[in-house]
C-alpha cells in the first residue's frame, strides 16, 4: 500500500481539525477538534514507522506519548472550560475576549 | 499496481473515506452531542488504521484512552456546560476565512508529503507487537516515560485545582 494514502488522509484530517479550531464557536468543539488534529500526527507517525520497518519502534512510542499528552491536554481544558462556564454561563470563545489583543 | 495496494490498501480506503465524512461532519454539526459521536467515530477509525499499520498496541491504547475516557470526559463537559442539545449555530464569522486558511494548509502538506514519498509503500510484513514496545520503552525510552507520567500528574492536580470551588 503507498505510504501516501496514509498521509493524505493525515493532512486531510489535520486541515479539518485547523477549520474547526478557527471556525467554531463552542469552546468543547474546539477541543475535539484539537483531538482530530494530534489523532492526525498520530497516524503519520505510525504510518513512517511501518515504511520503515524501525525495530526500535520510536514511531509507536512517539504517539503513545502524544496520546497520553492529549489526554492530559484535554483534562486541563475542559477544567478550564467549567471554570469559564462557572464564572460567566457562557462557554461561547467569542465572549471570551479579555485578553485578546 | 493491483498487487501493490493489496486487500489492506482497500480497507484502508475504505477506512479513511469513512474517517474524513465523520470529522467533516464533526467540524460542521449544529448538535454537540452528534459532534462527540462523530469524533468516536474518527477515532475507532484511527485505532483500525493503526491495527492495519502493524501497531496493535498503539491501536488498543487508542480504544482504551481516547474512545474509553476521552469520549466520556468530553461527554461529561457538554453535560456540565448545560450545552443545547437541540440544533444551534456554532459557526462564527471567520467561517470563510478558516476554510481558506485549512484548505491552503491541505494543498501545501498533501502536495509536498505526496512529492516526497513517491513510490514509498509500506509492505505489512514486519510487525512490532506489545513485546517489541515494551522492551524499548521501558529500556533506551524509560526516561522520557517518567517525564511523561509526572507531567500527567501535574496535569491531574492542575485540573482538580481548576474546577474545585473556591469556598469548599
Amino acid at each position: 500500500m503507498p505510504v501516501q494514502w496514509l498521509l493524505l488522509l493525515s493532512a486531510f484530517l489535520f486541515s479539518v481539525g485547523i477549520y474547526g479550531v478557527l471556525a467554531r464557536r463552542n469552546a468543547v468543539i474546539v477541543l475535539m477538534s484539537i483531538e482530530v488534529m494530534l489523532n492526525a500526527v498520530n497516524l503519520n507517525l505510525v504510518a513512517f514507522n511501518a515504511m520503515l520497518k524501525d525495530a526500535a519502534v520510536v514511531g509507536q512510542i512517539f504517539a503513545l506519548f502524544v496520546i497520553t499528552i492529549a489526554a492530559a491536554e484535554l483534562g486541563v481544558g475542559l477544567a478550564i472550560v467549567i471554570l469559564i462556564y462557572r464564572n460567566r454561563t457562557t462557554v461561547s470563545i467569542d465572549e471570551v475576549s479579555l485578553m485578546k489583543w | 499496481m493491483t498487487e501493490a495496494i493489496g486487500a489492506q490498501g482497500y480497507v484502508f480506503a475504505g477506512v479513511g473515506l469513512v474517517m474524513a465524512f465523520a470529522a467533516v461532519r464533526l467540524v460542521t454539526t449544529k448538535n454537540l452531542v452528534h459532534g462527540a459521536l462523530y469524533l468516536v467515530v474518527t477515532l475507532l477509525g484511527a485505532a483500525v488504521v493503526f491495527l492495519l499499520t502493524l501497531a496493535e498496541f498503539v491501536a488498543w491504547v487508542q480504544v482504551l484512552i481516547y474512545v474509553g475516557a476521552v469520549i466520556v470526559l468530553i461527554l461529561f463537559g457538554l453535560m456540565l456546560t448545560k450545552a443545547p442539545l437541540g440544533p444551534t449555530a456554532f459557526d462564527n464569522e471567520q467561517r470563510g476565512l478558516a476554510a481558506l486558511v485549512a484548505a491552503l494548509i491541505f494543498a501545501l502538506t498533501s502536495s509536498v508529503t505526496w512529492t516526497a514519498f513517491e513510490g514509498k509503500t509500506i509492505d505489512f510484513d514486519t510487525a512490532f507487537g506489545v513485546e517489541a514496545v515494551g522492551q524499548e520503552l521501558f529500556t533506551t525510552m524509560v526516561l522520557p516515560f517518567e517525564v511523561v507520567s509526572v507531567l500527567l500528574l501535574a496535569a491531574l492536580v492542575g485540573a482538580v485545582i481548576l474546577a474545585k470551588r473556591d469556598d469548599d
